[in-house]
């Protein structure tokens, strides 16, 4: 076998693990696959819906689509900070669900290859139970999110 | 026409008008076999529409479907012909019906683009059998093919005119020569036909038998197609029209004399198969006529309507409620602003009322459930309807075939008494049951009602406790009692019957009830009857709302069930051990309800004589809401809670939520969500 020939399958060997929406919470760095990524809007008037959990900030109104909207920090239990004007809210669709996801700002869409994301950390808790995995870029790691457990899962985390 | 549909349209007019006559069948029939005799108008009804399903079935290549409806036209054809003797309508209604609900379950499976199922033969076998029987023992069985087959199609045959004329009718009859290449001359003819059925009263042709027999298509192109119609188009109305369907060639229209006391027009009389003529209703030859002014719309384009209908008065309210504008006096903006007002409200009433439709429907199919159960279980019972023109949306009558489908069953399996015990009661040995529909305010109450034994109290009681539905030291009202039995796993009947007594279905209605926001109660007086009351809103998707203000929230209540709004006075509050505030309102205390502390808000005052009080009333209970200030009324669009937010926790005071003039949201309150949260608040009559 040439070494030409190793280089191809090695090439080929670097799958395309998928497209990541990049966003920071608290100085970390987080990623989610862009295909459960609708759009995503500045903080707009968001209405409280009563007994409901303290992340579940309410709802609001997309050009006439009721979403609710979620708190990423308080979802991961995280520090709550006030808004500003880079906190954005991310627009997630999976299935017929939607929701409206609050983070502090929005970063950069990356590729990352299957040799690229690690699984996840075997410690629970707070965000880690919903990581599907860890992404090297460059010398920062990103915290894949599971988008379809996020909303799937109405539990308490 | 190749084999499967790669018509869906066909297919779909095939489902649409296949059901409309078996539909109009049933009801025909069960109406007929009230009077306990055969009607010579059913048996030509009978005959008719299986003719018509007949072609159109073969016509679709569904030959399983041609030959069951051509088995029993044949059947029909001799009772219509030769009128035995001493025949048993209910024997002949058994068969009919049977025949029925196989057509419908094969409809069925088309609708779920199945293919239809494969063979009827039994029930094919057991018609010609019962043909065989009501032709007397000798008969063999091989002559029923002759005896019923079509005329040969070499001679003139054309179906027995059935009705005079109707006044101002001309009967007409029309020698059509289609294009040389057009080829399949007979569909050609057959859609012709078909398309006649709307403008004309009566209709026969010859060939007679244009799908099944191979032959027409040849006969037609030689020797043209043959249209006999009774019709109140003009002559050259008419002429106009055949000349301008496809295919057609040349027309040759001539007017014909008309016939008095039944006699076969001249060119008719060339049948020699005519039968004498019967009178029908003139009836029929109404609704038929009626057919051309009605079209069928697909519903998705109707809940599309609806859904742009929401988003216009929502829009209106946008411009005209614009804050821009608000302080404005400009007399111009408020003319043309009130005129879109009005015409909103008004293209939205047209709106609603498109997908309102009557309940005669669904409580006619209640006639069939009636009599085949009375059958089976020996009793006698007959069903009245009372109200059946109250139109509710569509929407919501398809949530409420299967509860009422159920009540009525219950009514006759658990309410009507066998008929001996009636007598012995004293009642007329004939139970009744009755479907009542009015129109209440907002809601439409539906009430099954029969006047059977009623439900026994302690029975019931008794049961509950053995099936730990309550506790044993609960103290409970009669119509606590009562209701007891829509709880789930709820049932008094000790055995199993094939119609009731599994315990599921007061469940299952309760449950379809409550998809549509309705409830229901059910009152009996023992011995006298019971009566179950169905309340169901009248449309889920726009309701007259007051918008109502807590602080920087925004919420709606349905303006129907305010029935005050005051400032309250300190000297009428009190409050008692338990901390529940009360308040006075001419001589009755009201509980009240503060929408801050249930919905966790800041307020503007915590005073209860800063904000405002809003009595509202649901089902006869009341409470009394405090909030800050009321903001106005509007027509609002109930939008369902982001199912995100349904899916993680049921809020039962919240119906939906709502978008505002200015864009913003507000919740929508559920006022009997609100009463039943804070455990019994009640009228109090102290």
């Amino acid at each position: 076998m040439t070494m030409e020939q190793v280089t191809a399958i090695d090439s080929s060997e670097r799958t395309l693990q998928g497209r990541y929406l990049t966003f920071y919470m608290d100085e970390e760095l987080y990623g989610m696959d862009i295909q459960h990524i609708i759009e995503i809007i500045g903080v707009q008037p968001i209405t409280v819906v009563p007994e409901m959990p303290e992340y579940i900030r309410g709802i609001t109104n997309l050009r006439g689509k009721i979403i609710p909207v979620m708190d990423a920090r308080l979802r991961f239990r995280l520090e709550e900070r006030d808004y500003d004007d880079r906190t954005c809210i991310i627009v997630l669709e999976t299935g017929d669900v939607s929701m409206g996801m609050i983070v502090d700002a929005v970063s950069e869409v990356l590729e990352l290859y299957s040799d690229d994301v690690d699984p996840p950390p075997e410690i629970g808790g707070g965000v880690a139970d919903y990581i599907q995995g860890v992404g090297r870029s460059g010398d920062g790691v990103i915290m894949l999110l599971d988008c379809d457990l996020l909303l799937r899962e109405g539990g308490d985390g | 026409m190749t084999k499967g549909y790669s018509n869906e349209p066909m297919l779909d007019i095939f489902i649409y008008e296949t059901e409309q006559n078996l539909e109009q069948l049933e009801i025909s029939i069960l109406s007929s076999e009230r009077k306990k005799k055969i009607t010579n108008d059913a048996i030509n009804e009978i005959f008719r529409v299986m003719h018509t399903i007949k072609g159109s079935a073969a016509m679709m290549m569904f030959d399983n479907i041609a030959s069951l409806a051509h088995a029993i036209e044949d059947l029909f054809f001799y009772i219509r012909e030769e009128k035995p003797k001493g025949l048993d309508p209910v024997d002949i209604y058994d068969l009919v019906l049977t025949g029925i609900d196989v057509f419908k379950s094969e409809i069925e499976m088309l609708k779920q683009g199945r293919e239809p199922e494969a063979d009827h033969g039994e029930l094919i076998e057991s018609i010609h059998a019962y043909l065989s029987v009501i032709k007397g023992e000798g008969a063999p069985p091989a002559s029923i093919e002759t005896a019923v087959a079509p005329p040969a199609s070499d001679h003139y045959y054309l179906t027995p005119i059935q009705t005079e004329p109707v006044d101002g009718c001309t009967a007409y009859e029309a020698l059509l020569y289609f294009d040389e290449d057009c080829s399949m001359e007979n569909v050609r003819a057959f859609a012709i036909v078909h398309s006649l059925k709307d403008i004309a009263s009566q209709c026969c042709h010859y060939p007679e038998n244009l799908i099944d027999d191979s032959t027409s298509a040849e006969i037609i192109r030689e020797q043209g197609f043959v249209i006999q119609i009774h019709t109140e188009m003009a002559y050259k109305e008419l002429f106009d029209y055949f000349a301008a369907s496809s295919y057609v060639r040349a027309v040759d229209l001539k007017e014909m004399a008309l016939c008095g006391n039944g006699e076969e027009p001249g060119a008719v009389a060339r049948t020699a198969d005519a039968g004498t003529v019967e009178d029908a209703t003139p009836a029929s030859d109404d609704s038929r006529s009626s057919h051309q002014s009605i079209i069928s719309v697909d519903v998705a384009k109707l809940d599309r309507l609806m859904e742009l209908m929401g988003e216009m008065v929502i829009a209106e309210a946008m411009v005209t409620q614009n804050p821009e504008v608000a302080g404005l006096e400009i007399d111009s903006f408020q003319k043309s602003a009130r005129q879109l007002q009005k015409i909103t409200v008004e293209l939205q009433d047209v709106a609603m009322s498109i997908r309102m439709v009557p309940l005669s429907t669904t409580f006619h199919k209640m006639h069939r459930i009636v009599r085949d159960m009375t059958k089976k279980l020996d009793k006698e019972a007959e069903l009245v309807l009372v109200g059946e023109t109250t139109e509710v949306d569509k929407n919501i009558i398809e949530h409420i075939s299967d509860p009422l489908m159920h009540l009525v069953r219950n009514a006759v399996d658990h309410g009507i008494e066998r008929p001996e015990e009636r007598l012995r009661n004293g009642k007329d040995g004939r139970g009744r049951v009755t479907l009542e529909a009015e129109n209440v305010g907002g809601d439409v109450l539906i009430v099954i009602r029969d006047d059977g034994r009623g439900l026994n109290r302690d029975e019931i009681y008794k049961k509950a406790l053995k099936q730990k539905l309550i506790s044993p030291d609960a103290e409970l009202t009669d119509r606590e009692v009562m209701n007891l039995v829509f709880a789930p796993g709820f049932s008094t009947n000790e055995a199993v019957t094939e119609f009731s007594g599994r315990g599921v279905g007061m469940d299952v209605v309760v449950k379809n009830l409550e998809a549509v926001g309705g409830t229901i109660s059910i009152e009996s007086t023992p011995g006298q009857g019971t009566a179950t009351i169905m309340k169901i809103p009248l449309t889920l998707a726009i309701i007259d709302g007051m918008n109502i203000r807590v602080g920087e929230a925004i919420y709606t209540l349905p303006t129907i069930s305010i029935k005050e709004t005051f400032r309250a006075n300190v000297s009428s509050i009190v409050v008692d051990p338990s901390g529940n505030e009360l308040i006075q309102v001419r001589g009755d205390w009201f509980s009240i309800l503060r929408l801050h502390e249930k919905f966790d808000v800041e307020p503007d005052s915590r005073n209860l004589e800063d904000g405002i009080v809003i009595m509202v009333e649901q089902d006869e209970k009341y409470i009394c809401l405090f909030a800050d200030e009321l903001l106005g009324q509007q027509q609002v669009v109930v939008k369902p809670l982001p199912l995100y937010i349904r899916q993680f926790k049921n809020i039962a005071s919240l119906t939906g939520c709502t978008l505002l003039g200015d864009g913003s949201m507000s919740l929508i309150l559920n006022v009997i969500g609100l009463i039943g949260s804070d455990g019994r608040i009640r009228r109090d009559e102290s």
